[in-house]
């Protein structure tokens, strides 16, 4: 069943077309990232999600309208964005006083016991904690609510790397199951590579690459090429190249693993490699059709 | 509430429905509290004015009881008894801090979100744009005139101890102290009077909330400015200042309709002289309540498109 379900997603800021007709669909139980450059539309699909901006075209989260019952969405549908978005004045207690006060679902004995491991005093205010206790200390708002759905903008930006890794093994280990459905949107793409279960890369409002991770892995090969295979190799039409200290990596979709395993070295490409060479791709292919 | 049909069914509706009418009122209640977390001169700054005058109070009293026979013999007819008026006084600080507290805290309750991008934090939870406007527009309209109030009652009862202290120590008479306005009677009169000034600068409130959710800076000098410049306009284009005028009447035009013509606090009886039913028949009030209710509801409009600045 779809949780996040769009159709022809549009939005215009001024003369500036943020998404262009981006459709997605994402089921329960899965994690889905939505990469792409800045200005890319990330964010924007993000917020329609979330219920922050109006739209045109069709989108459902949980079966609602973002737009129209955001109120009553954010109710199953929990939103993060970097830590600067926590008010920085607010006591870690007053936080959770005010969720348990505005949110019929918070059980705040869980949001407890969880910032209890995280080391966070009740005491203190959330401009005294370090970012990366401020994002611990989101994540244990949004796990005592329980929602259904987490929306995840940038949720790392401006953490260190231990606390990038730390944010990430909470969410896998003490938030997600296979109940819940997370959307997330992050530069830090090598990062995240074991955390989703489907990719979608956006670029210029629109998506212009969608797979799950288990075909994206069966699918894509990336091959550190011997020299003297080169020439066979590019005959196999790679959909990128790289050369890097003298060697020549080449990627490649949908190649069969053991024809490749003649010409050089396969593996799994990074989300990266990928991520470069698809709107690569998409950015020649589009400057070829305004020729 | 009617959910649409398509609703998938993890939505357990049925069962949130009715807690959910229940607590309308706890995201309300909660997020008033939240502004006075995050604003803490709002209850602090009339408080602090009111020591201060306590303070004052005391060095006064102290000097006045060193004179035996001043304070009677200071006192003449139809003006205000020299005793009761550090009262008034008192009470009007108190009143005129938390017109100032009141103003300025609207100029950022819609704005300080947006440039911290707390904003975003705050649309995440389940509380309606609309909620969350009228607790804001709360603090000026409720709060402050609830805190206003107290703290005035609070302050007259210091002033009245410091005084009978005061002049016990020192061995002067009591006589001076039997006042000519009794203060229970005056503190109804203030409690009338705050929730007066109050009701009838609602439109200001919602003007300056207004302005705070659509600025993106300077928002007093966007409340401020266009109201002066079209003041000026009309006077040089038409040589007329009915706009001038009708803000003038806003903000001076509530104590004629709300009291008769004595002053509550210099007289036997205060409650005879307010009018609730000259303030309550008055179409300023309801002019301005219509008004006020306008801005709020466009402020909460802005509210639901606005973003992190």
């Amino acid at each position: 069943m779809a949780c996040i379900e769009a159709h022809g997603l549009r939005k215009v800021f001024g003369a500036t077309v943020a998404l262009e007709g981006v459709d997605l669909c994402v089921e329960r139980g899965r994690i889905l990232g939505l990469i792409g450059p800045n200005g890319a539309g990330k964010t924007t699909v993000l917020n329609a999600i979330a219920g922050l901006i109006p739209y045109e075209g069709e989108l459902k989260v949980l079966g609602r309208d973002p737009w129209a019952e955001r109120e009553l969405l954010t109710r199953d549908v929990a939103f993060m964005a970097d830590v600067a978005v926590m008010p920085r004045w607010l006591r870690v207690s007053q936080a959770l006083d005010y969720v348990a006060g505005v949110h019929p679902r918070f059980e705040r004995a869980k949001a407890e016991a969880f910032l209890e491991k995280t080391g966070v005093r009740p005491s203190s205010k959330i401009q005294d904690l370090s970012k990366g206790m401020v994002a611990q200390l989101h994540l244990a708002l949004v796990m005592a609510v329980d929602a259904k759905v987490l929306v995840l903008d940038e949720p790392t930006l401006g953490l260190d790397i231990l606390y990038r890794k730390q944010f990430y093994d909470s969410l896998l280990n003490d938030y997600f199951d296979r109940s819940r459905t997370i959307i997330l949107t992050t530069h830090e793409v090598a990062e995240i590579q074991h955390v989703i279960t489907d990719i979608m890369f956006i670029d210029a409002g629109r998506i212009v690459f969608r797979s799950t991770m288990e075909e994206l892995d069966s699918r894509f090969v990336e091959l550190t090429v011997h020299p003297e295979q080169l020439g066979a190799a590019r005959t196999l039409r790679p959909i990128h190249e790289r050369q890097i200290l003298g060697r020549t990596f080449l990627l490649f979709d949908g190649i069969d693993l053991d024809r490749l395993a003649a010409l050089g070295e396969p593996r799994t490409p990074g989300i990266a490699d990928l991520f470069v060479a698809v709107i690569g791709q998409a950015a020649g292919q589009a400057q070829g059709a305004g020729r | 509430m009617n959910p649409p049909s398509n609703v998938v069914p993890e939505l357990p509706e049925p069962e949130s429905s009715v807690p959910a009418a229940i607590a309308r009122t706890r995201p309300f209640y909660w997020s008033v509290r939240r502004e006075l977390w995050e604003n803490r001169f709002v209850s602090l700054g009339p408080v602090v004015v009111a020591a201060v005058i306590l303070i004052a109070f005391l060095i006064n009293a102290i000097h006045l009881a060193g004179r035996p026979g001043a304070v009677l013999e200071l006192h003449i007819p139809n003006q205000p008894n020299p005793i009761e008026q550090p009262y008034a006084i008192a009470a009007i600080l108190i009143v005129v801090s938390g017109l100032l507290v009141g103003a300025f805290y609207c100029v950022e309750a819609l704005h300080r979100e947006r440039v911290d991008r707390s904003i975003v934090f705050w649309k995440s939870l389940p509380v309606s744009d609309v909620t969350t406007v009228l607790s804001k527009a709360a603090i000026p309209l409720v709060v402050l005139p609830l805190l206003v109030a107290g703290v005035i009652v609070v302050t007259h009862l210091g002033m009245l101890l410091l005084n009978l202290l005061v002049r016990l120590a020192s061995g002067a008479g009591l006589v001076a102290l039997r006042a000519q306005t009794p203060l229970v009677e005056l503190w109804i009169a203030l409690l009338y009077g705050v929730a007066a000034l109050a009701l009838w600068y609602a439109p200001i409130y919602g003007w300056l909330l207004l302005v705070s959710g659509w600025a993106r800076r300077a928002v007093f000098l966007w409340a401020s400015l266009p109201l002066i410049a079209v003041s000026i306009l009309e006077k040089i284009a038409f040589s007329t200042s009915y706009f001038a005028s009708f803000l003038g009447y806003r903000f001076s035009g509530w104590w004629p309709e709300a009291f008769r013509s004595q002053r509550p606090c210099c007289v036997p009886h205060p409650l005879r002289t307010l009018a609730p039913g000259t303030l309550l028949s008055a179409p300023g009030l309801w002019i301005g309540l219509a008004i006020a209710a306008i801005f709020l509801a466009g402020a909460a409009r802005l509210r639901r498109h606005n973003g992190p600045i």
